[in-house]
């Protein structure tokens, strides 16, 4: 009879370690927990660091006189009135930039000549500070609404074209071939194939170049404005109002928070198939 | 009635000839499989019947009518799906319905028809991410096949599958052919695919491509089983053979 030995029993197992990578997760709950410390701590700093008396009031307001002139200069009517004027400068000056840049992107991401000719001069114009054009801005435009849309377009349109581009270019070469024996044209194609299929990726770019113009537009205001949450800093400066500067901040923080949420709701819903 | 290949010859680069001198003749139904070794344009062989790209020479025609371009006629699947990512499967189905006068009615008649023959109703609102790579390649098929064309071209269609879906598929396709009466055009690097759903297999020599083997396959059966009896086994030797042949060759020719 042949025998045949049976192997040793294996152990059993403890759970093998998980090799630690660069990249960890943690719970849900710590997440929320790491979320909320995130804003409640700096905002602690503060409030402990304004009523230490190390610094002077003058500098560094407490979180009641801030929220304080918050309410004083919404009761007025002046803040509703540049939220109002400072919102209607962003819509126009990144709607026009969105108009000229999407097409733009598209063209050169899809059809040939249009790349090596537009890249060039786009490279170079996007490095361009757009904050360094207001002075030439006011000479040529002056001083009205004309000159901050301007400025809105020259800052956002270089950035969102190439973006657009890049993201334009990505749609797969199959999806072009299939399309093709399906009989669809180029008109059709560009419609119904490639816009879909680079729409989130459009709006990721419009993601980031929103917080650009929102920037922009605080920044053009405090140069040249007589209206815009900008100007009402330059303004709360020359009375040495740190609170109301305090307190357009945080507004300020708040709308670029609120379009950054909506543009991302957007982007969610319409890619919801790219995850 | 047929697919025609009239002295075909195919460079995308001057003098670098992928396809060369290419005589061919498909008759209306028939399932041609086509294997050779890489460099073989195998792949090109089936754009240029979808019109994707031109011949340098010679013409292709279908049922006498020059291919210039895509057309209704022809219908093509490749190994990647390729589906419209935020289409439902139905929607996908109905792209090539949407660029010719088809009416609303007419059009969700044919989806619905195409659908139940690939298997798929149930999955007829959801998005091609929540299916697997076979369920895909179904709906690829059943589009391809939407606007009835006479000839079916699949690239490697169930290359990236795992074997039992790829069984599955075999069985699938041949029904699908036996069904709507389609010429089918079938590219694979998989030999035992190719003897298995061909009823011609061409064996393509390379570099350039031209066709060496043109075989006529005759089983004793339909179903899987056959892949176990003699007859199928000294025929997909004998295109393996012929396969590695081309292969070494193409090495070689790389080489020197």
């Amino acid at each position: 009879m042949v025998s045949v030995e049976s192997p040793p029993v294996e152990k059993a197992a403890t759970p093998a370690p998980r090799v630690r990578l660069l990249k960890t997760e943690v719970s849900r709950r710590t997440a929320w927990i790491l979320r909320t410390a995130s804003v409640a701590v700096p905002f602690a700093g503060w409030w402990l660091l304004s009523v230490s008396g190390l610094v002077s009031d003058r500098f560094l307001p407490a979180p009641p006189e801030v929220w304080a002139a918050f309410t004083e200069m919404a009761a007025s009517g002046d803040l509703q009135g540049d939220l109002l004027a400072s919102l209607g400068r962003i819509g126009a000056g990144l709607g026009l930039a969105i108009l000229i840049s999407v097409p733009l992107g598209f063209l050169m991401g899809t059809v040939g000549w249009a790349q090596p000719l537009c890249e060039p001069i786009i490279g170079i114009l996007r490095y361009l500070p757009a904050s360094a054009f207001i002075p030439l801005l006011i000479i040529w435009l002056g001083i009205g609404e004309t000159s901050k849309i301007a400025l809105l377009v020259i800052g956002v349109v270089f950035f969102n074209t190439l973006m657009t581009a890049d993201v334009v270019r990505q749609v797969p070469r199959r999806l072009l071939d299939v399309s093709a024996t399906l009989g669809a044209g180029r008109a059709r194609v560009a419609a119904r194939v490639v816009f879909p299929y680079s729409l989130p990726g459009i709006l990721d770019a419009l993601r980031v170049n929103a917080a650009v113009a929102w920037n922009l537009v605080v920044v053009a205001e405090l140069i040249a404005a007589t209206s815009g949450l900008g100007y009402r800093i330059t303004r709360a400066q020359r009375f040495l109002q740190t609170d109301r500067i305090f307190a357009i901040l945080i507004v300020i923080g708040l709308i670029g928070l609120t379009i950054d949420i909506t543009l991302r709701i957007l982007r969610a819903r319409v890619g919801r198939w790219s995850v | 009635m047929s697919l025609r290949f009239e002295n075909v010859s195919m460079e995308y680069q001057k003098d670098r000839p992928v396809l060369e001198r290419i005589d061919l003749e498909v008759p209306a139904g028939e399932f041609v499989t086509v294997v050779g070794a890489s460099g073989s344009g195998k792949s090109t062989l089936l754009s240029l019947v979808a019109g994707l790209v031109r011949a340098t020479r010679g013409r292709i025609t279908l049922d006498g009518q020059t291919i210039e371009g895509p057309g209704p006629d022809r219908g093509m699947a490749f190994q990647s799906p390729s589906l419209y990512p935020w289409r439902t499967v139905a929607q996908n189905v109905a792209f090539g319905l949407e660029t010719r006068g088809f009416s609303r009615q007419a059009r969700k008649e044919r989806v619905e028809w195409l659908l139940e023959e690939v298997g798929l109703t149930e999955h007829a609102h959801k998005l091609p991410g929540s299916l697997s790579g076979g369920q895909q390649q179904r709906v690829s098929i059943a589009r391809a096949l939407a606007r009835s064309p006479k000839v079916l071209l699949l690239d490697e269609p169930f290359g990236a599958l795992d074997v039992q879906t790829k069984e599955d598929m075999q069985l699938f396709i041949r029904q699908v052919w036996q069904d709507l009466g389609t010429t089918v055009v079938m590219v694979t690097h998989d030999v035992e695919e190719a003897v298995f759903l061909g009823r011609r297999v061409l064996v393509l020599a390379s570099d350039p491509g031209r066709v060496a083997r043109d075989l006529r396959v005759e089983l004793p059966g339909t179903g899987l089983e056959v892949k176990r009896t003699a007859e199928f086994l000294t025929l997909r030797a004998q295109v393996e053979d012929l396969v590695r042949r081309e292969h070494r060759a193409h090495l070689a020719g790389a080489r020197a």
